[in-house]
């Protein structure tokens, strides 16, 4: 048993060796570098969208001001869910790099969970302020708003599809090295998202009741 | 059987990883890393909320300054402890896009606010009677 481990070993070590001294410096496929100018292009994409609340943010046309419509203690609780979601699902890559499957799955749940909350929570929201007669054609102001954080939210909706995708590959074919790269890029749009949401609710959100 | 395969695809994928030193990108975080993020980013979060919400400094220009700065420091929070980011991830290009990025990010930001801000005021002033008589 002891000869067959260490025959194993040695055996393996060539392969191990190959690997150090065969590669120059470059990653084996360009999928996460890939992944990562996708996410750049998107941070423009809102970017953009945060320019135009910056610039039509005041235009209420006699209607109602964010200090009337924003219901902070709401965010507050909308952001706790996002928050939550982020260190949920980096718990989740930690048990995936302890290769623990069910752990894995347990914790993506968790977090698909709180992204549900916090999509929950803004359509209540929306849902809130068209009734009031707040709805996105009522002025330039809401226009802008409901689009910056309808992108936002539809970006998590997203994720949350994605991520119940993965559950169902990771519960049938386990931690291949496909599933581990898509786990890893779901990793960063989701702490992407979280990143703007920053942006969302410090530019947004406080700064509109502040006006 | 499906258990030794996935027990062989980890060890592939560390021995990968010695090879290339963080070269896939997703650095991989630790406990701490994630934990010591998260409490930062509360702390973060709570207190411009507290500013704002709890009124505590009467002048607004100087809240929007702070909350804009407890907003830049906690993105470069996530930054760190969560996307993992650092200079040396796929031999720095993360970070070179990541900057080139920015740098649009900024520009687009400032060159909006700043050209709108002055053709809003700089604009002729348009009395009820000319509003009516548009084209």
């Amino acid at each position: 048993m002891t000869s067959t481990t260490i025959h194993a070993a040695t055996n393996g070590d060539p392969a191990l060796r190959f690997y150090d001294l065969g590669g120059e410096h470059h990653p084996e496929n360009g999928t996460m570098l890939g992944f990562w100018l996708y996410l750049m292009s998107d941070c423009l994409v809102f970017a953009v969208l945060f320019a135009m609340y910056g610039v039509l943010g005041g235009s209420y046309a006699a209607g109602p001001s964010p200090k009337e419509l924003f219901d902070l203690p709401l965010v507050a609780v909308n952001t706790s869910m996002l928050l939550l979601s982020s260190i949920t699902y980096g718990f989740a890559m930690l048990e995936m790099a302890r290769s623990r499957k069910a752990a894995t799955l347990v914790w993506l749940a968790i977090t698909g969970l709180f992204g549900l909350a916090f999509v929950s929570l803004e359509l209540y929201e929306f849902h809130h302020l068209i009734h009031e007669g707040a709805g996105p054609q009522r002025s330039a102001f809401l226009s802008a708003f409901f689009t910056l954080v309808g992108t936002h939210g539809l970006h998590v909706s997203f994720g949350i599809v994605w991520l119940v995708t993965l559950m169902v590959q990771v519960s049938q074919r386990g931690f291949t090295v496909e599933n581990r790269r898509r786990l890893n890029c779901l990793s960063l749009f989701w702490h992407f998202l979280d990143v703007v949401w920053i942006g969302v609710f410090t530019f947004v959100y406080l700064m509109g009741v502040l006006r | 059987m499906s258990a030794t395969q996935g027990g062989q695809d980890s060890r592939h994928v560390h021995g990968h990883d010695h090879g290339h030193a963080h070269a896939d990108g997703a650095g991989h975080g630790t406990l701490k890393g994630y934990v010591i993020g998260f409490l930062l980013s509360v702390v973060l979060t709570a207190i411009p909320f507290w500013l704002v919400m709890g009124e505590v400094f009467d002048d607004k220009q100087a809240t929007t300054l702070i909350i804009l700065g407890f907003a830049a420091v906690q993105m470069l929070v996530h930054m760190v402890f969560f996307l993992h980011m650092n200079t040396r991830s796929e031999g720095g290009w993360n970070m070179l896009a990541l900057i080139f990025t920015l740098v649009l990010v900024v520009i687009t930001l400032s060159g909006s606010l700043w050209v709108m801000y002055h053709m809003n005021s700089n604009m002729m002033p348009m009395s009820v009677h000319d509003m009516r008589n548009m084209p």
